[in-house]
């Protein structure tokens, strides 16, 4: 990777005081508001913010893919060119051959109908009219297929996108991205609809993509780890302004803007040896329509004094290089706080100071697990038991005679326990089994094999009378704020339905309402409201007030936090942190973002293909790590923190999940098992013959894998 | 209970700021932008109206025939004229107008309920109850309507004229009720059906309370719609004598009198055919404005203000 740029470079793009606008029914929204910076050759920008803080939109003008009632201002040139006000037909030369764009959904990005190796080559032709053949096109394309990592190039070329994993579909993507060798790649959210171990694939592809092309790239992310390992400067961006830009290392560690600082405080850490407190930034990202005159972080920002409300702070200077710029007035003082800032014991990253500088300044705290005396595991009872569950769908062929010709094996005998008062997280990559595993929990059906105990009652005695009687003490949160919500009910009558589904008196209930909005911090006055007019934040309380109206024993929450924005997320891993002291609740949490789970479990189970592979305390587990799966997943998760994550070694596993419906024979995670490529012969033989059963090495710590051995990750 | 306290203040910091437009006001506001909507709409409601109230602009009754006058030319008197033996045609339209709007209206809504109960159900409960249903609704959409129900309406000579609301509403429902069948699909894997199912909440309650609810605009602009084809299905069938028999009299009837002598004595046959075809124009740039209106993602009701708002400028 080159370094910065210098002066008399002329930067492949640069951005000067970019303003796009569209019209609403609320009224123009200003989406980008004065948006300036540079991309040098071979370097890599990183632009950061959360949703609706313009950051697509401005590198969606600069491909002149904006909708035509966008108003765009200011300058864009690239490479000197303005490409403000060329037509489509001029952008088209452009678009694709210079400057190539990855975009977050790999699914929607290729056409359905042709081949992946024609639309690859079809990149090629469309701009080398002439020049290139179709033959060699398409050799082309296969080269690139295979210069992205994608295993038989010649032959997957011809597969269609449909028979392509999310990963294979990002990669062919990229592929056809840098097909022309452009000399800037703009990729938008590039793996946020991934796995974690794919995105670490994914990320690793660009790199290579950025070495063979030398091109320029500007990532967009709402996810701090990303940048951190894979950008040189780095861009925080705010109601549609840049905030903060400077070297990665330089914003981590010294962030002069109380945005950049808050947003890194509320990251929940995958690298603490103790429980940290998180950092909340109150309120919301404020409505584009009408901003209030003076900075617009202002309301939410707890430094902020008179004068942030009189006038918006310009982008200035905040190091004698003039490399880091902040727009804030109180970036001295935050620095003096930075300074004084009381040490905090778990942190264990480089740029420490500024996450104790962020928990002081937002005066964030730990929720004491402890406060309440919880008697020891053993002696608790126990709220759920899972034993031995299997869920096996059949694959049917054929629609008026239906035959089955497979089994998916979607959950293949998952056994666990949480006690009361406890919180288990089940994490894995998508498509391992923890969502049917949630559902089989939630069905209160009795499982096709194995056995499922609510309360200490078997789901399988149940009668209809009795499953309701259970349904009260188990209730669920779900992922999306936005579906898990009926658009069509006001607040109060969707905390109600639930006690009057159980026959509840209106009287209780109308009482019950402002305790419950209390309860997750929202007012009572909320109740007729709707919930098209709160933020996902607040829609994610109201799903947690609803799921405690009948005051449950046990709270299933199924990826909670992963459709929020950072900032607000924090908040609600807080939430639920005090709600699970406060109401003696048990928690079964499913996640993919192990550093939410890190965060806010007390035990961790990692599910692989149908099965649970590791499973222990949080501290043993993430702290040592013994199946090769677990210390994989780990070490692809990013670290928010650009001088440890550029030094970790990664374990980049080869290939995406086998299909359920085709399991691998023994140990199930053989086939992309870092360590079984290692073995003996011998050794080898007992992975694919002898399935591993869980294994206990230490206390309550179980693995099963056959030659489980530790390894550091974080 | 001290930590309440804290989550209190961020409650108020978190409460929105302003309260944003409703849904309602909105699509309100969105539809009365829609001048030809609009219109539509007024027209519609003034010849209902009109049809109930006539009475009271017209002297003349339907039982009057002014046999000295037959065939008179639309006068200041006689507004639409009179036919052979002396009805005032003004008087006659209006009553046909009656029928024929009643009618269009019971099978507009009556097919709409229908089809979103069966489609609901269809979608939601699946398996068997699925198939079952929407055999019978390929079956229906197979059977050539307009001879069944010329066929059968012999059987019913003398009976109310509600057994052809029956008859019409029966081949009008299946469409919609595919439709309905279609989303509900989607709107089962939502997670706030899901939430409903996991908290003891019965199937039918989550279909009328959770389903169909969100899918109203799609019901409202799918009855606006079956309005207004019921009504040319009624006149249709009417003008081939197996719709509403005499002594009712609908649009479709007057048109087939009328239809007769329509070089003759023009104003027989254009009195009722111009008041179906504003009818069915309404309704067609109602159910028009309708949908623009409830569909978010419409453009068309959006380009307008852009088009103000640069005028402004």
């Amino acid at each position: 990777m080159s370094g910065p740029v210098t002066e008399n470079d002329t930067p492949v793009l640069e951005v000067t005081d970019l303003a796009v606008s569209f019209p609403s029914e609320a009224g123009t929204v200003q989406a980008v508001r004065g948006l300036s910076y540079r991309v040098g050759r071979g370097e890599v920008l990183g632009i950061a913010g959360e949703s609706g803080s313009g950051k697509s939109v401005s590198s969606l003008a600069v491909m002149g893919l904006l909708p035509p009632q966008a108003r765009i201002t200011g300058s864009i040139r690239f490479q000197g060119q303005q490409l403000l006000g060329l037509s489509d037909v001029q952008l088209a030369k452009i678009r694709g051959r210079r400057v190539a764009m990855v975009f977050q959904d790999p699914l929607s990005a290729l056409t359905p109908v042709y081949t992946v190796g024609d639309q690859i080559a079809e990149a090629l032709l469309v701009h080398g009219k002439g020049r290139i053949s179709r033959q060699a096109a398409a050799n082309r394309a296969v080269e690139l297929l295979d210069l992205v990592g994608i295993p038989h190039a010649a032959q997957r070329a011809k597969a269609f996108p449909h028979e392509f994993s999310g990963g294979m579909r990002q990669r062919a993507v990229i592929a056809m991205a840098i097909a022309n060798d452009p000399d800037l790649i703009i990729a938008d959210e590039p793996t946020t609809a991934l796995d974690v171990t794919v995105q670490a694939q994914v990320l690793e592809v660009l790199k290579t993509a950025q070495e063979v092309t030398g091109a320029g790239i500007v990532i967009i992310t709402h996810d701090l780890g990303v940048v951190a390992g894979f950008a040189d400067r780095l861009m925080v961006m705010y109601a549609g302004r840049a905030v903060e830009t400077g070297q990665v290392a330089e914003v981590y560690q010294q962030p002069r803007m109380p945005y950049t600082l808050g947003l890194l405080g509320s990251l929940p850490r995958l690298d603490a040896t103790e429980k940290l407190p998180l950092v909340p930034i109150n309120g919301q990202p404020p409505s584009l329509v009408d901003l209030p005159e003076g900075c617009p972080f202002a309301p939410r920002c707890p430094m902020a004094v008179d004068a942030c409300l009189e006038a918006e702070p310009e982008l200035s200077a905040v190091d004698s290089a003039g490399e880091h710029h902040a727009a804030c007035v109180r970036t001295a003082e935050l620095a003096a706080t930075e300074a004084a800032a009381e040490e905090i014991e778990g942190v264990d990253a480089s740029n420490a100071a500024a996450i104790e500088a962020a928990v002081e300044v937002f005066g964030a705290e730990v929720v004491q697990a402890q406060a309440r005396d919880l008697a020891p595991r053993e002696q608790r009872p126990t709220v759920l038991r899972v034993d031995e569950l299997v869920k096996h769908y059949p694959l049917n062929k054929g629609t008026v005679f239906k035959r089955r010709v497979g089994t998916v094996h979607a959950v293949d005998g998952v056994s666990f326990e949480i006690r009361e008062g406890e919180t288990l997280g089940l994490v894995g990559e998508s498509g391992c089994g923890k969502t049917t595993t949630l559902m089989e929990v939630l069905g209160l059906t009795p499982p096709s094999g194995g056995a499922i105990e609510v309360l200490g009652r078997d789901v399988s005695t149940l009668d209809k009378k009795a499953r309701r009687a259970v349904r009260r003490d188990m209730q669920v949160v779900f992922q999306d704020p936005m579906a898990s919500l009926d658009p069509r009910m006001p607040i109060g009558d969707v905390l109600a339905e639930p006690m009057q589904v159980h026959g509840l008196d209106a009287e209780h209930i109308r009482k019950r309402i402002p305790q419950l909005l209390d309860l997750v911090g929202l007012r009572a006055e909320h109740a007729d409201r709707y919930p098209a007019e709160f933020s996902g934040g607040q829609r994610q309380r109201i799903g947690i007030a609803r799921a405690l109206a009948l005051e449950p024993k046990l709270l299933v929450l199924d990826e909670p936090v992963s459709a929020l924005d950072v900032s607000i997320q924090a908040g609600v891993i807080n939430l639920l942190d005090q709600l699970k002291v406060e109401l003696g609740l048990s928690y079964l949490f499913v996640a993919h973002d192990l550093s939410v789970v890190r965060h806010i479990a007390d035990r961790v189970a990692v599910m692989y293909l149908g099965r649970i592979v590791e499973i222990g305390t949080v501290d043993t587990v993430f702290g040592n790590p013994l199946h090769p799966y677990t210390q994989a997943l780990l070490s692809a998760i990013p670290l928010p923190d650009p001088v440890k994550e550029r030094q970790r070694e990664r374990i980049i596993l080869s290939g995406d999940l086998p299909s359920p419906a085709d399991p691998p024979s023994g140990c199930r995670f053989r086939t992309r098992c870092f360590l079984h490529t290692t073995l003996p012969e011998s050794d080898r033989a007992r992975c694919v013959g002898e399935q591993p059963e869980r294994v206990g090495h230490g206390q309550d710590h179980e693995v099963a894998c056959h030659f489980a051995r530790s390894k550091q990750v974080v | 209970m001290t930590v309440l306290d804290n989550k209190a203040d961020q409650a108020v910091a978190e409460a929105p700021a302003r309260r944003p437009v409703k849904r309602s006001r909105l699509t309100l506001r969105r539809f009365l932008r829609n001048r030809w909507s609009v219109a539509g709409l007024a027209v519609l409601v003034l010849l209902y109206v009109l049809a109930f109230s006539y009475p009271l602009f017209s002297p003349f009754s339907y039982e009057f025939h002014d046999t000295n006058l037959t065939y008179d030319p639309p006068t200041v008197t006689h507004w639409f004229g009179t036919d052979n033996i002396g009805t005032d045609m003004f008087v006659a339209t209006m009553r046909g107008m009656q029928k024929s709007l009643t009618i269009g209206l019971l099978v507009g809504v009556i097919s709409t309920l229908l089809s979103a109960v069966v489609g609901a159900a269809a979608g939601f409960f699946g398996g068997f109850t699925d198939r079952a249903l929407m055999w019978l609704v390929d079956l229906l959409l197979v059977l050539p309507s307009f001879l069944i129900i010329s066929i059968s309406s012999p059987l019913f000579k003398g009976a109310s004229w509600l057994i052809f609301v029956v008859l019409l509403v029966l081949f009008q429902w299946m469409i919609t009720a595919r439709i309905v069948r279609g989303m509900t699909l989607t709107l089962k894997t939502r997670e706030y059906v899901s939430a409903a199912r996991f908290m003891g909440q019965s199937s039918w309650r989550i279909i009328f309370k959770h389903i169909l609810p969100n899918m109203a605009s799609l019901l409202i602009v799918d009855a606006t719609i079956n309005v207004g084809s019921a009504v040319l299905q009624e006149t249709g069938l009417s003008y081939f004598g197996f719709g509403v028999q005499p002594p009712d009299i609908s649009l479709g009837t007057l048109i087939q009198t009328g239809s007769n002598s329509v070089l003759t004595f023009p104003w027989l046959f254009y009195a009722p055919a111009i008041m179906l075809i504003l009818i069915s124009l309404s309704v067609a740039v109602v159910g028009d404005g309708l949908r623009d209106a409830l569909d978010p993602s419409s453009t068309k009701a959006r380009r307008r203000v852009k088009r103000k708002k640069e005028a402004a400028a």
